[in-house]
């Protein structure tokens, strides 16, 4: 059995979400290769390369595959993927938006956002927001994966010495092009990987508040997310959201401040390892699911916090 | 130009669902039933388009049993002109629900079509994507922003990593994430004045597409249970707990 694990880069290196996807390709198990598609993307193809336990990394390099355009780099997959078994993908933005273009193209069923593998064939993942856990069997001789990446734990970073080899199709449907992005620069820890997280909602009441929360992350070496009502309101920009629809996060330690607990919110942080909850309702739902709860007023709460750490 | 939207019937938002006890599937008898959150704002946006003269008519398509021409209904009272219904017994897979919706947009020609980012129920996040790969049209996924502009379309996307913009030929697939809009609410003319409005059914085998299977769920379980913690006096107890019980911090 063969596996293709589609890579998350930036071109200059691999994002973590990508060493993730590789554990879930060792959990199915087989020989595993990692694509690389890019534009000037060599040294994210080396990176790639220095991943253990890989066969080979393949590289496509073409200015097709620039901003991971998914009506190109679905084709691409596509085509490299009628040698392998499996492909599999982390369910970041960019593999939800490519892999199942990828799964039409091969008419197979896309298994989306696993949290386990029960057998080759079997798996396991989160349905209705996370409140049921549904196993899945796919009867397809291919099997095209997305990959829920706090559930499986990175696989090391370095210690392989792979092949990189090129790929030379090239695929550009002709039908998109990238105008531009707005990316938030920021030296905290990305939300999906850091391992504490504090997070505001709308108790926080405005966007200037969230400075409240910024001392304490800079002292705990936090990354901060918000709920969704906070990002509606504007309080903070959409890529804080935590939750169903948003990012996954299961940190050692998450701490929601002025959240009351929707579902909706608990579905995206509630496999973190400890649960913090600051909030001035006692009845907030966020409570039954902290381990930690603290019934204050967020505004005196966050200064004293940040001043006992 | 025609816009085409996607509507899907799901458990409301705000059931919380649950695992029946053999474990065979998840509880459904008597819970509440709404449009898809993503869907009601897909119909949002192709209403406005309309109101802002640069669609000429809304058709909405929903595949499910027949109960699912409630939401059909529901979008026709919140401004779309007419309904299309697929229908089928079950709970067809996103790749099946993508071929029908292929054949749908084969004989309605639409320039637009609008489809929620995902359904509430599945989770899978699949059924645009997949229906622009079938249909070779460009697909903004996870849209917060669309403007169209002549023959094409821009989109603004919500990314990891923040915002990001494409330029989609059209005919083009967008997929709506939170922030596109705000849905109104339908006033009850409007709901009676949808009653009245074209609602054609149509089959699998009208669209010449062949229902098949690709997953088998072969049970549902709940997820492990988070029990509720301690409720501590003060932010120092807070620190002390986080140091010396749970030792997260240092």
């Amino acid at each position: 059995m063969t596996t293709l694990v589609i890579a998350e880069h930036d071109n200059t290196s691999l994002k973590p979400a990508t060493l993730n996807a590789v554990a879930a390709a060792q959990a199915i198990g087989g020989d595993i290769d990692i694509l690389v598609a890019g534009a000037d993307c060599g040294a994210a193809a080396e990176a790639a390369a220095a991943v253990p336990g890989i066969g080979k990394v393949l590289a496509a390099d073409n200015a097709a595959y620039a901003n991971q355009l998914a009506e190109n780099v679905s084709l691409l997959i596509a085509d490299v993927a009628s040698a392998y078994d499996n492909v599999v993908a982390p369910a970041t933005t960019s593999g939800k938006n490519i892999m199942p273009r990828v799964a039409a193209l091969m008419d197979v069923a896309q298994i989306s956002d696993i949290i386990s593998v029960d057998s080759p064939d079997t798996f396991k993942r989160p349905i209705y927001a996370g409140n049921v856990i549904a196993t899945v069997q796919s009867s397809d001789a291919k099997k095209v994966i997305t990959v829920r990446t706090t559930a499986f734990d990175a696989v090391a970073e370095t210690g392989g010495t792979a092949a990189v080899e090129a790929v030379d199709a090239v695929h550009d449907a002709g039908l998109s092009s990238f105008i531009s992005e707005e990316v938030a620069e920021s030296d905290r820890p990305e939300l999906t990987a850091a391992s504490v997280v504090i997070s505001g909602g709308r108790g926080m009441q405005n966007g200037d508040n969230f400075q409240l929360l910024e001392g304490i992350a800079d002292k705990l070496g936090a990354a901060i997310g918000a709920s969704r009502a906070a990002v509606d309101a504007g309080f903070v920009p959409n890529d804080y959201q935590v939750g169903q629809t948003g990012k996954i996060v299961a940190p050692d330690l998450y701490v929601a401040v002025g959240i009351s607990g929707a579902i909706q919110h608990l579905a995206g942080m509630k496999d973190s390892k400890v649960i913090v909850a600051i909030n001035k309702d006692e009845d907030a739902p966020i409570f039954q699911v902290a381990d930690y709860g603290l019934v204050a007023d967020l505004f005196t709460a966050l200064p004293e916090l940040e001043a006992a750490l | 130009m025609k816009a085409l939207v996607a509507v899907k019937r799901v458990v409301d938002y705000n059931v919380k669902v649950r695992a029946k006890a053999d474990g065979s599937d998840v509880e459904l008898n008597n819970v509440k039933m709404a449009i898809n959150p993503f869907c009601e704002i897909a119909v949002e946006e192709a209403v406005r388009l309309k109101e802002a003269g640069t669609v000429s008519e809304v058709v909405v398509v929903s595949v499910g049993e027949k109960s699912c021409q409630e939401q059909i209904r529901t979008a026709l009272a919140l401004g779309a002109d007419r309904g299309i219904h697929v229908e089928v017994e079950g709970r067809p897979e996103p790749l099946e629900v993508a071929k029908l919706l292929k054949g749908v947009v084969d004989k309605e020609q639409p320039q637009l079509v609008i489809l929620g980012k995902q359904s509430i129920d599945g989770d899978n996040n699949q059924t645009g994507q997949m229906l622009g790969a079938l249909a070779g049209m460009g697909q903004g996924t996870f849209a917060s922003e669309i403007k169209v502009d002549g023959d094409s379309l821009q989109v603004t996307r919500e990314v990891d990593g923040g915002l990001q913009t494409l330029k989609l030929n059209l005919p083009a697939i967008v997929t709506t994430d939170l922030r596109l809009n705000e849905p109104r609410y339908a006033s009850l003319p409007n709901i009676m004045k949808a009653k009245k409005k074209p609602l054609d059914v149509t089959s699998p085998a009208d669209l010449g597409v062949e229902m098949s299977s690709h997953i088998t769920q072969l049970g549902v379980a709940p997820p492990p249970e988070r029990s509720a913690g301690i409720k501590v006096e003060d932010v120092a107890q807070l620190v002390d707990k986080l140091k010396n019980e749970a030792k997260v911090i240092s």
